[in-house]
């Protein structure tokens, strides 16, 4: 019995291009309201530039050989990752699911509920990959950008936003309602917000928490893959943390889609 | 239904069909076909199973148990291919109000694989048909409710169905967007879409549907044409007379072969022969209200199915 609950979170999805179609009906809605989603996060890197990078950071010295504006802009572009995709499958896949019974009237369709969460999942993905981009812009404007590998942001931050999709997909499908998501929003992304190396080096936490914060929090390796990448410093133990976020999607991935199958499929 | 000649095209066929949601059997065991051309209507008390039913024919509830045929085609194997010969009304708003009347049928016209030139001809077309040419700019939200069901309406015409689903199609219209969906039922049929709906409203079916199936408890408790059904439940005529003791004692004593019913301040009458029955009781009580009128649809659900509410 356990055995086959266990198996039963991990079916693989049964998915065809169909995916695509629900990832441009998100595509259409967020194209008819581009002016609204471009401005914010365009403005909020500048205001955390300015307010920590330039105004804080006079008062803190260098960290790992950088200034302190230097470190923490490819923090924002983690940031950004983590944020876009995490609030689009939550709050945003719940309104569709929930309230507006998008997910129903799709799947009247050829389309499977399969294709619909991976569709959802995919355009979180890339809605993590926009808005870094856009804050990649921003950083690489004020000069914060020393590398061109910093171009490898773009398909980081896909991967990263699928994870952070994936994630707030599991959370979507146990929800009681739209108001619990304050609970994963406050118990874990904002402490991965501020504890994953963003706004100060995770060699400053105890050692046990340094632990903590490498294996369990997705936005550790995130950052120091950006950082990494826009300041041109590659080491070979990038490479793990490139595997293990691959493998964490995945998983969450498969995860996700049964949770929520569960949740919708009576 | 004269079996030789449309057995060949029978449409959807149950056997045995079964649904539980834990211990509660929502459908239980029901057979049932539907045939080419016709317009099947559920009809049944809330929570009888009607919904459950039609939402297991168009694949997007599995069944517990049963089979569940539709053009040949087994649900659970053959998903993809029947949702794409199938259009669904369904009993809920779930048009996107992020986009607007016309956007709504080009974005639902994807999912079904339609080209974009081939979309944007039918969605012309189905607004002209649904009466909404001029709403085609609008936001869903600013959409009278009949408006909606229009829009529905045509949304689940948008791939061709040969099978046209609809739960509950006219719940909540005025009379005037209620006949304008009927006929719009009505021209669908004649060109040889088949229809299954469910209602709630007796009038509806005893209009549009050429053979009615009442469930309750998840089960089937009657089947057929529905004048058949009300000549057999219930015969041509009932009679109805304020209810007073009396009265209500001279039926029970004084009559063979009747049946009475107190509904309210009435008292309905169930016989072969009314205008006989009806004569007798005004020779002994003056009785201000009373009519005989057709029996009707409604006569044989309740009978059916009893008066006590469900919710």
């Amino acid at each position: 019995m356990r055995g086959g609950e266990i198996t039963a979170n991990f079916r693989l999805p049964r998915l065809s291009y169909r995916v695509w179609k629900v990832w441009m009906r998100d595509r259409d809605v967020y194209m008819k309201t581009f002016r609204v989603n471009f401005v914010p996060p365009l403005l909020e890197p500048v205001l955390y530039l300015l307010a920590m990078g330039f105004g804080l950071g006079l008062f803190v010295q260098q960290i790992e050989g950088v200034s302190y504006v230097q470190f923490i802009a490819p923090s924002l572009v983690a940031i950004s990752m983590m944020f876009n995709s995490f609030f689009e499958c939550t709050y945003g896949s719940f309104v569709r699911m929930y309230y507006q019974k998008t997910f129903d009237a799709i799947i009247a369709t050829p389309v499977n509920l399969d294709e619909v969460i991976a569709g959802e999942l995919l355009w979180g993905a890339t809605k993590s990959l926009v808005n870094s981009a856009i804050v990649l812009g921003i950083v690489a404007l004020f000069g914060l950008v020393s590398s061109p590998l910093a171009l490898l942001v773009l398909p980081l931050s896909f991967l990263v936003g699928l994870l952070f999709a994936s994630i707030a997909m599991c959370f979507t499908a146990v929800v009681p309602n739209i108001d619990a998501f304050n609970y994963p929003q406050f118990l874990l992304i904002t402490p991965m917000f501020l504890f994953s190396g963003t706004f100060f080096p995770i060699t400053a936490l105890p050692q046990l928490t340094q632990m903590i914060a490498q294996l369990f929090l997705p936005l550790t390796h995130a950052v120091s893959l950006t950082r990494s990448l826009i300041l041109g410093r590659l080491e070979p133990s990038l490479l793990l943390s490139l595997v293990w976020l691959t493998v964490a999607t995945i998983f969450l991935f498969v995860l996700s889609t049964n949770v929520m199958r569960r949740r919708l499929v009576k | 239904m004269g079996v030789g000649t449309v057995e060949s095209s029978v449409l959807i066929e149950a056997e045995g069909l079964t649904k539980k949601f834990g211990e509660l059997k929502a459908v239980d065991g029901i057979d049932f076909r539907v045939f080419k051309g016709e317009c099947f209507g559920f009809l049944g008390p809330n929570g009888a199973g009607k919904t459950t039913t039609i939402k297991m024919v168009h694949c997007v509830l599995p069944l517990s148990s049963g089979r569940l045929f539709v053009a040949g085609k087994s649900v659970t194997e053959d998903a993809r291919e029947i949702k794409s010969m199938i259009g669904v009304a369904p009993q809920e708003d779930n048009l996107d109000p992020d986009f607007t009347v016309y956007h709504n049928l080009i974005v639902y016209a994807r999912y079904f694989d339609i080209p974009k030139s081939e979309a944007h001809k039918r969605a012309e077309e189905l607004l002209k048909f649904v009466q909404l040419e001029e709403k085609r700019n609008v936001i869903i939200e600013h959409l009278s409710s009949g408006m909606k069901r229009r829009l529905i309406l045509a949304r689940s015409l948008i791939n061709n169905p040969q099978i046209l689903i609809l739960d509950e199609p006219t719940t909540g219209l005025d009379p005037q967007a209620r006949h304008m969906i009927w006929d719009k039922i009505r021209s669908l049929q004649k060109q040889g879409v088949t229809i299954v709906l469910t209602t709630h409203y007796m009038e509806e079916a005893f209009q549009l549907c050429d053979r009615i199936l009442i469930m309750d408890y998840g089960k089937i408790i009657e089947e057929g044409k529905p004048s058949e059904l009300v000549r057999k439940h219930i015969g041509e005529e009932v009679l109805e007379i304020p209810n007073s003791e009396q009265v209500a004692k001279f039926l029970q004593s004084g009559f063979r072969d009747i049946r009475t019913e107190v509904v309210g301040e009435k008292i309905h009458v169930f016989t072969n022969e009314p205008k006989e029955v009806f004569t007798r009781i005004l020779k002994k009580f003056p009785l201000k209200g009373a009519v005989i009128r057709d029996a009707n649809l409604e006569d044989v659900f309740l009978k059916l199915t009893g008066r006590r509410l469900r919710e």
